[in-house]
């Protein structure tokens, strides 16, 4: 384990994804466009990715922002996301969850560390807001970087 | 028209109209055609009549591809259900049923989409979206105490069709005669899974073309009164082409299917009988009920002039069709019933024969029982209360939507052009110029969403605050109900014969690797061997490949 300094605000790069089984993507397409559009690096990904993948992506990438679309039930796989994350010492990385989250649910995820849910209706120009700012936050707040 | 009383009138109406509306703002539907205040016999002229619509049953099929339409028997009202066992989408298909439904349908839960069994999935995934079905003994619960031989059977069940083998399985079993069987294989269109429904795609492509031909002829010996072909453009429309898009690709599509059961030897009169469209139905009224007018004429054409079909049923331009989950909104969900209304008009008039109405709550988890119940008694009103069966294509000899049906009609030849200028429907995808068409068709859509040019009730316009008391959800399924479903699985793999299995396997891949013999056979013996699902898929993933969509963002 290596302690970095805290990085610059540069570009924020952010991992659009999909985990667990469903493969409805347009509206992970569309976010990854608008955050592209905006300036933001995209890494994007085919969905049913498993999670040690996003974490290793995470790393590869040096991802600042995870942003995991969820349409068919696996948000409720989130929480084991979180937990490899924080386990693989990346719990500065901001997560943010869209699609058909019940709210129950939804208080679930937030209380396992994802920083926002955006539902659908959800605009261009809030999640290219809110996303630049968590970019932001997590670029300011000391990395945890494990080296292999 | 040459009557100078319209002329005269027609200008007055015209300088009437800039003079009280001088900043009239061009207006355009989804489809991009720009939609004028009013349309005359100047747009559509009656003198047309027989070219473009002729009667019900005959000539261009503009009216309805049967002589009775909705007036001698209303659209199968085919409503989705998948819950998490079989036992309990027994007992929902059972009150379905007595509430009138008359065909019936089977989701699957995701984890059989993706070629998974049960013991192979993350337990809190199982049977979150539809019923977890894995074998000959899963389908049996399923369908226990409903006969299969008198009801219409639609099965979500992409290649290799593993659920429609579970069920010929199981027919045998009971004794049942597989031709006496109906139904249609809902999911069988491999390219619109490749190019946007990417969960049901299973199989690489060249494999999942083999297959869907294997399917087809084996069923046509064995099971001729299914329906082994429904070529999807619902998927299409809903990751964000335009509704002239979706149907000028769900018809090369059918094109594409269609020559290579020719190159398979048949003749087209003997398998286009059983070819079947499944389409989305945006709340673009008079656009959607236009787009499935000009398909069934364009279909009718393309199945003489291309094909030479002589039977006119190879010609009939057979629909299910489903009401659109992206135009619900999770704001004001109640608001999502008058929605669904409104689609489900559409369809109505845009005369399917087989229909499914979203639940109003589709925006916010899967549909609980209330929003299922609602959805069919939505049917039922818009059957029997509002007087839309009474007239055959009652909106037809409009002169909008005739002048729209003519201006979809040229959109879809387009489309159709443009795939064929690119090599046919199978090159198109696996270089990726229909993902992008798709693609490019969503963001614009979205942009109009979000520069409030599209309106929407709740999202973008007349926003309130919303209860979220109204927001109510299917809860998850009880774990310890899919824990023994897991029981029930492994314990049938324990008990089957090995050996019996083992071999059935094999058997499925020397087929998969010879030339002339039958995949589909194999699977459907492999099944009747008690080989799962999951055993079927993966042997044949080993000799076909994976299914890796082609991700374009």
């Amino acid at each position: 384990m290596v302690e970095s300094e805290s990085r610059e605000a540069i570009i924020p790069r952010v991992l659009v994804t999909k985990i667990g089984l469903d493969g409805h993507d347009r509206g992970s397409r569309i976010v990854a466009a608008w955050l592209r559009d905006s300036g933001m690096e995209v890494i994007y990904t085919a969905p049913w990715q498993k999670i040690d993948t996003v974490v290793k992506l995470t790393q590869e990438e040096d991802v600042d922002v995870l942003a995991v679309s969820s349409l068919a039930t696996d948000h409720l796989l989130i929480p084991k996301l979180m937990a490899a994350l924080r386990e693989a010492g990346y719990q500065h990385v901001k997560v943010v969850v869209g699609g058909i989250v019940p709210d129950a649910d939804e208080a679930i995820l937030l209380d396992s560390g994802v920083s926002r849910v955006f539902h659908t209706g959800s605009t261009k120009e809030e999640v290219v807001q809110r996303i630049s700012e968590f970019a932001e936050e997590a670029r300011k707040a000391p990395a945890v970087v494990t080296f292999d | 028209m040459t009557d100078k009383r319209i002329d005269n009138k027609h200008k007055q109406w015209q300088d009437d109209y800039k003079k009280m509306l001088p900043d009239d703002k061009v207006r355009s539907n989804r489809s991009d055609i720009k939609i004028k205040p009013l349309y005359t016999p100047e747009d559509w002229d009656s003198n047309r009549y027989m070219d473009d619509l002729g009667f019900p049953g005959q000539g261009p099929m503009t009216r309805g591809i049967y002589p009775t339409m909705h007036r001698g028997q209303t659209w199968s009202q085919r409503q989705l259900i998948g819950l998490a066992t079989p036992e309990l989408y027994n007992a929902r298909v059972k009150q379905m049923i007595a509430m009138g439904a008359n065909a019936l349908s089977m989701i699957p839960c995701n984890s059989v989409y993706r070629g998974l069994d049960v013991d192979e999935v993350d337990p809190i995934l199982l049977g979150t979206c539809g019923v977890t079905v894995n074998t000959v003994d899963d389908m049996a619960r399923c369908l226990d105490g409903i006969p299969i031989d008198k009801m219409s059977i639609g099965l979500n069940d992409p290649i290799p069709f593993t659920m429609l083998a579970q069920v010929l399985a199981h027919a045998k079993n009971l004794g049942a005669p597989w031709k006496k069987l109906t139904g249609t294989s809902n999911q069988s269109d491999y390219i619109s899974h490749f190019v946007a429904n990417h969960m049901f795609y299973r199989i690489a492509l060249k494999g999942s073309r083999r297959i869907q031909m294997d399917q087809i002829i084996f069923l046509k010996e064995h099971c001729p009164g299914w329906n082994p072909v429904s070529i999807v453009g619902q998927h299409m429309q809903q990751a964000g082409a335009t509704p002239a898009e979706a149907m000028g690709l769900t018809l090369s599509t059918a094109i594409q299917y269609a020559k290579d059961c020719v190159e398979r030897g048949l003749e087209p009169d003997a398998f286009l009988p059983r070819f079947t469209f499944f389409f989305d139905i945006s709340i673009s009224f008079f656009e959607e009920i236009a787009k499935f007018r000009a398909g069934r004429r364009v279909w009718a054409r393309l199945t003489k002039e291309r094909f030479g079909a002589k039977d006119p049923r190879s010609s009939r331009f057979k629909f299910h069709c489903q009401t659109s989950g992206v135009d619900l909104t999770r704001a004001q969900p109640l608001n999502n019933i008058a929605r669904v209304a409104i689609q489900g008009m559409a369809g109505i008039f845009g005369g399917c024969q087989s229909m499914h109405t979203d639940g109003y709550d589709e925006a916010l988890s899967c549909p609980t029982e209330e929003a299922a119940l609602i959805s069919v008694a939505t049917q039922n009103i818009l059957k029997d209360e509002a007087g839309m069966t009474d007239v055959i294509d009652a909106l037809g000899g409009s002169y909008y939507l005739e002048t729209l049906t003519n201006q979809m009609e040229e959109q879809i030849e387009a489309i159709i052009a443009k795939i064929d200028e690119a090599g046919g429907m199978f090159e198109a995808v696996e270089n990726g110029l229909v993902q992008g068409i798709i693609g490019e068709s969503a963001l614009a859509f979205q942009e109009k969403v979000d520069s409030g040019e599209h309106k929407i009730v709740g999202v973008n316009a007349y926003q309130i605050e919303d209860d979220p008391s109204l927001r109510k959800t299917q809860p998850w399924p009880d774990p310890d109900v899919m824990k023994r479903q897991i029981e029930l699985f492994c314990r049938f793999k324990e008990e089957r014969d090995q050996t019996e299995v083992q071999r059935a396997l094999e058997d499925l891949v020397a087929a998969a690797r010879s030339d002339d013999q039958n995949v589909y056979e194999k699977i459907v013996q492999a099944t009747i061997s008690k080989a799962t699902q999951g055993e079927i898929i993966s042997c044949l993933r080993e000799e076909f490949g994976f299914g890796h969509p082609l991700v374009m963002a």
